[in-house]
C-alpha cells in the first residue's frame, strides 16, 4: 500500500544572509512559513522543487520539508529541527526570526534585495 | 608570540582578495553553490541552520589583546555582539553575512589572523596546551613546534585534499591538557635518556562516531626529524586512507584496520626514503627559521618576586569570593610570584564558550594590563591569562566580576564543554546548550560544586562529538529518537594522559530527564567515594559503572 503523502513546503537558506526562507505560491521567497506554498501531493512537490532549481543566485540548498496543516490550512512544522528553523536559537529568543525585529538583518537576496 | 613576516602578510591578503572575488562571482551567479561550497569551506565559512557561520583560527590558542579587541569589533560590527569559543581553540561567529565576509577577513588580516583551513579535508588549526609557556610542569613550550607545524601545513599542496580532515595537537607537559590522544596526530614533548629534546608521536586518535585512543607510533622522535616524520605519516594516510566511505576516512580507521605495527613500518619506510634523498629531506626546516620561530616565544620579562604574595593573602583573608576564585581558577606558574588565571566563559545558566563583545574587551584589557599582553583560548572553552602577578589577582578578579567573568568553577562540575548543537548547527541531531544551562543551574551552589570536586561533563549535539562527550567523566550525546530529542549518557571518559572512552550507561533519556538523572548520579558518587579527595573518575574506576547506572535510571 502506498504511504500517505504528507504535505510539504520548499525551504532553503537565503544566499546573502543565510536566513531561512520558504517558497511562496508565486515561486518567490518569504521569511514566513505561513506564506509558504504547500505541496499536497508528490507531483506538486516536484513542481515546487522545479521552480527552486534555477534560483541558485537567490537561495542555497532548497529541499522539501514535511508540514502539517492547521484548521485554516496554514502549514506548521512537524519535526523539531524545522521548528527551530522557523524561530532561531531556542537559547537566544532575541535572535533570528523569533526576535522582535527579525527583518533588521538586511533584505534577502531571495527577494531581489541588496 | 609569533609575528607575521612579509610572506605571511602577502599570502593572507592574497587569499582574502581571492576569496572576495570568488564570493562576488557566487553572488553574481557565475559560480554555482556546488562550485563555491568547497571554496568557502576552505576559508572557514559554513552555512548553518539560521545563517552563515565563520570559523576563525586562533593558532594553538594564543592571541594578544589587539587581536582579542578585533574579535570583539567583528562581533559588534558584523555579527550579533558575541562569539563562540570552540573546543579546537577557534572562535565562531554565528550570524555572518556573505556580503560582509571579505571585510571581516581583511579586519582579521590587519591583526595577523585568518580563517584558512578551519574547514575542509586538510590539516586544521594546530592546537596546544593552553598553559604553554607558563605551566610549572612543562618540559618545553610546545608553541614553537605548533607554529612550525602550522607553517608546514598551511597551503601544503600535497595535503590540501586529504581523505578527511586532519587534526594535530602538541603538549609540552606530561600532564596532557591538549587532548593529544584524541587527535589524528598527537605530539608529546619529552627528553630521551641523553637529555635530548624530542617527541612521543601518537597517531590515530579521534572521537566522532568511532572513538579511538591514539597509539604510539614512535617512542622518541628527535626534534629535527619532526617535519619529515609528519610528512611520512601524511603520505601513508593520503595514499591508503579510505576515500570510498566518509565515515571510514579518518586516519584512526586506517590505523585500526592496518594495525599500528604495519602502519609504523610503512611510515618508517617512507621516513627513511625521505632521509636518504640526496641533500636530505625536502621538508627539513631551516635551522635559522626554527631559531627565529623559537625566539618569538621567548618568555616575557618576568619580575623577580617572592612566590607568596602578602597583598593577595591579605585580600583573600577579607574576601571569601576572591579566595574561592583563586583556589579554583588559578594554576601554578613556572615563575615565582606569578599565577595562571582561567577565566570561565560559562557563568551560571550561560552557553559554554559564548563571550559578548563587552566581555572580550574586558579580557583584552586584562591581558594587556596584567598578563604581558597574552591570552589563550582553551579547548575547554575558557580564556586563560597566562602570566599574572599574584599581587594583581585581586584587581583582576574585581574587573572580571564586574564583567560577569569571575565564576569560580574551573575544573568543577559546571565547567561544562558543549558544542553549539541544534540551536545553530546544521549537522546536529539535538540541542546541547540548554542541557548545559540546566546542569549549570542545578549545580550552581559554590559549596556543593566544591564538595563534588573535579568532575567533567561534556555534551555533543550529534555523533560527530565536537563537545568531546566520549572523554567526559560524564558524556551526554544528543540524538533524535522517533522525532524527539534523546540523550545517551556515557560514564568513565577521561581526556587527559590517562585517556579513556566512556561507556554507554544504557538507553537514552529525554531532555527533561537529563538534569535529575545527573543529580542522582552525583549523589550516588558522594555517597560512595572513599573520601573527599577521591574524584568521580577514581570512584568510577574503583567500583565500576553499576552503582551509577542504577542511580541514572532510578526514577
Amino acid at each position: 500500500m502506498a504511504r500517505e503523502f504528507k504535505p510539504k513546503i520548499v525551504s532553503a537558506n537565503d544566499l546573502h544572509i543565510g536566513d531561512v526562507v520558504y517558497m511562496n505560491s508565486g515561486g518567490g521567497w518569504t521569511r514566513k512559513l505561513a506564506e509558504a506554498a504547500i505541496a499536497h501531493n508528490a507531483e506538486e512537490g516536484e513542481t515546487l522543487m522545479g521552480r527552486a532549481a534555477p534560483q541558485q543566485a537567490k537561495v542555497v540548498g532548497p529541499y522539501l520539508a514535511d508540514v502539517a496543516l492547521d484548521d485554516d490550512g496554514r502549514p506548521f512544522p512537524t519535526h523539531f529541527r524545522e521548528k527551530f528553523r522557523t524561530r532561531g536559537p531556542s537559547t537566544r529568543p532575541d535572535l533570528g526570526k523569533q526576535s522582535a525585529n527579525p527583518e533588521r538583518r538586511e533584505p534577502l537576496a531571495a527577494s531581489g534585495g541588496i | 608570540m609569533y609575528r607575521y613576516d612579509e610572506f605571511d602578510h602577502d599570502y593572507v591578503r592574497a587569499r582574502v582578495s581571492e576569496f572576495r572575488d570568488q564570493t562576488q562571482r557566487r553572488i553574481d551567479g557565475a559560480l554555482t553553490e556546488d562550485e563555491y561550497k568547497p571554496l568557502r569551506l576552505q576559508n572557514g565559512l559554513y552555512l548553518q541552520l539560521h545563517a552563515y557561520m565563520l570559523r576563525v583560527a586562533v593558532p594553538y590558542g594564543t592571541l594578544n589583546s589587539r587581536q582579542m579587541r578585533t574579535l570583539a569589533m567583528i562581533a559588534e560590527r558584523w555579527d550579533e555582539g558575541y562569539g563562540h569559543f570552540t573546543t579546537r581553540q577557534n572562535i565562531q561567529y554565528n550570524w555572518t553575512k556573505l556580503t560582509d565576509v571579505g571585510d571581516i577577513l581583511d579586519a582579521l588580516a590587519d591583526v595577523e589572523m585568518h580563517a584558512i583551513q578551519t574547514s575542509g579535508n586538510c590539516i586544521r588549526n594546530v592546537t596546544a596546551d593552553h598553559f604553554a609557556g607558563a605551566a610549572a610542569d612543562e618540559i618545553e613550550d610546545p608553541r614553537p613546534t605548533a607554529e612550525l607545524v602550522r607553517q608546514w601545513s598551511t597551503a601544503h599542496p600535497e595535503f590540501a585534499f586529504l581523505p578527511r580532515k586532519f587534526k594535530i595537537a602538541v603538549t609540552g607537559s606530561p600532564n596532557d591538557r591538549a587532548v593529544t590522544k584524541a587527535h589524528d596526530i598527537g605530539l608529546r614533548m619529552l627528553r630521551n635518556d641523553a637529555g635530548e629534546p624530542g617527541y612521543e608521536v601518537i597517531v590515530g586518535g579521534g572521537l566522532g562516531r568511532t572513538p579511538m585512543i591514539g597509539k604510539v607510533i614512535r617512542d622518541f622522535l628527535p626534534k629535527d626529524d619532526l617535519l619529515p616524520y609528519l610528512e611520512a605519516i601524511l603520505r601513508v594516510y593520503n595514499l591508503h586512507g579510505r576515500r570510498d566511505n566518509k565515515y571510514k576516512a579518518r586516519i584512526k580507521i586506517l590505523v585500526h584496520e592496518t594495525g599500528i605495527d604495519d602502519m609504523r613500518a610503512q611510515v618508517e619506510a617512507e621516513f627513511d626514503r625521505q632521509m636518504r634523498e640526496e641533500g636530505g629531506p625536502l621538508v627539513a626546516p631551516d635551522p635559522v627559521q626554527v631559531a627565529k620561530i623559537t625566539a618569538y616565544f621567548a618568555p616575557p620579562a618576568f619580575e623577580v618576586l617572592p612566590d607568596a604574595s602578602t597583598t593577595l593573602e591579605t585580600a583573600m583573608a577579607n574576601d571569601a569570593a576572591l579566595a574561592a576564585w583563586v583556589g579554583n581558577n588559578t594554576s601554578e606558574h613556572r615563575t615565582p610570584g606569578y599565577a595562571i588565571v582561567t577565566v570561565a566563559i560559562k557563568g551560571t545558566g550561560e552557553a559554554p564558550g559564548d563571550a559578548t563583545t563587552a566581555q572580550m574587551r574586558v579580557l583584552a584589557d586584562m591581558g594587556e594590563k596584567y598578563s604581558h599582553d597574552e591570552l589563550r583560548i582553551s579547548h575547554e572553552q575558557n580564556v586563560v591569562l597566562p602570566h599574572v602577578r599574584k599581587d594583581d589577582l585581586p584587581a583582576v578578579f574585581s574587573a572580571l566580576r564586574k564583567a560577569g567573568l569571575a565564576t569560580a568553577n574551573a575544573g568543577l562540575i559546571t565547567d561544562i564543554i558543549a558544542c553549539p548543537g541544534l540551536d545553530y548547527c546544521a549537522l546536529a541531531t539535538a540541542r546541547s546548550i540548554p542541557v548545559a544551562q540546566d546542569l549549570s543551574r542545578r549545580f550552581a551552589a559554590p559549596e556543593r560544586a566544591k564538595a563534588i570536586g573535579n568532575f567533567t561533563i561534556k555534551i555533543s549535539g550529534c555523533i560527530n562529538a565536537c563537545g568531546h562527550h566520549h572523554v567526559g567523566h560524564v558524556g551526554i550525546l544528543g540524538l533524535e529518537k522517533s522525532g524527539i530529542e534523546n540523550y545517551q549518557i556515557t560514564l568513565g571518559g577521561d581526556h587527559t594522559e590517562t585517556m579513556a572512552v566512556g561507556e554507554r550507561a544504557g538507553p537514552g533519556i529525554s531532555a527533561e530527564e537529563v538534569g535529575p538523572a545527573i543529580e542522582r548520579l552525583v549523589d550516588a558518587y558522594l555517597d560512595t567515594r572513599a573520601d573527599e579527595n577521591e574524584r568521580f573518575i577514581d570512584t568510577y574506576r574503583r567500583i565500576g559503572a553499576e552503582p551509577f547506572k542504577e542511580a541514572l535510571y532510578a526514577a
